[in-house]
């Protein structure tokens, strides 16, 4: 066994089981920090698949930005510390059969499957990256890159949108029923 | 030499971890928590593919930039709406949210 397949076998270890604590630590907190360790060992695994400029990406949107904007989403929702509420446990079997049932077929759809493995030299330099993701012909991607900046766009607009205050708040309720009562008096 | 269908074993259950947390989780942000790590098994297999199967190619690194770009987009306006509503229902868990149901 390699040094290159040991690397690969401990950042596999590392991701699935920061995954499975993840999805099961039953502390919303603690919860987040194992999906941030996940999400390193994902960064890892491109510099593994020499992916440089995909590692720099996941490390600077997933972990600089995305788990962040989670964690501060569960301060400010007051739920740090606070226990989730469990779901009945025959609901729980159902979930992990329905899991298990899917790994498995999955996985032998791959086994069966032959992949045909190319000898070429995988080069994936930054320069070519920034080209082909303005140019319109032949391998350019001019085109999703747009429709991305829009939807990012959107999305932005969308959520100062939902995330203000309305200035119109809503007759209250309390002071309609004190009113009604007083007329009822009169 | 890791074979690639060892590289799609690893991407397949972390995919089904991710399926197994959002059904089982009742609270809005452990299942967004549980939605990126199925995002981010499928990127992995996007990258997987393009090194081994079509290096001379960008497609699948391309496809992973804009799934990140699409995450991080998702993951902004679900954490806006998961704020709002807790502050209608001092609560997120996903049993309080049935304003459309009726």
């Amino acid at each position: 066994m390699t040094a290159h397949q040991i690397i690969f076998y401990c950042l596999a270890a590392l991701i699935l089981i920061t995954g499975l604590l993840s999805v099961t630590c039953p502390k919303v907190f603690r919860s987040a920090i194992f999906l941030l360790f996940s999400l390193i060992g994902i960064a890892g695994l491109y510099f593994w698949m020499e992916a440089e400029f995909i590692a720099a990406v996941q490390i600077s949107v997933y972990v600089g930005g995305i788990v962040v904007i989670i964690i501060f989403s569960i301060f400010l929702t007051e739920q740090a510390g606070k226990e989730t509420r469990s779901i009945h446990p025959v609901r729980t079997v159902f979930a992990v059969l329905a899991a298990f049932s899917g790994m498995i077929l999955t996985y032998l759809t791959v086994l069966n499957y032959d992949f045909v493995e190319s000898n070429e030299a995988f080069d994936l330099n930054i320069p070519r990256i920034g080209n082909a993701m303005v140019a319109t012909g032949e391998g350019g991607f001019s085109l999703p890159f747009e429709v991305v900046s829009i939807l990012l766009l959107a999305a932005m607009i969308g959520c100062i949108v939902v995330a203000m205050r309305s200035s119109i708040s809503k007759p209250d309720e309390k002071k309609l029923t004190e009113s009604i009562t007083e007329i009822d008096k009169a | 030499m890791i074979p690639v269908s060892h590289i799609l074993f690893l991407s397949a259950t972390l995919f089904f971890i991710g399926m197994y947390g959002f059904v089982t989780r009742k609270n809005l942000i452990t299942m967004l928590m549980a939605l990126e790590l199925m995002l981010n098994s499928v990127n992995i297999n996007f990258v997987a593919f393009n090194k081994y199967l079509y290096p001379g190619k960008l497609d699948g690194i391309f496809f992973t930039i804009f799934i990140i770009a699409v995450a991080a987009a998702e993951a902004a306006v679900a954490i806006s709406i998961i704020i709002n509503l807790y502050r209608m229902h001092k609560t997120i868990d996903v049993g309080a949210a049935t304003e459309l149901k009726h």
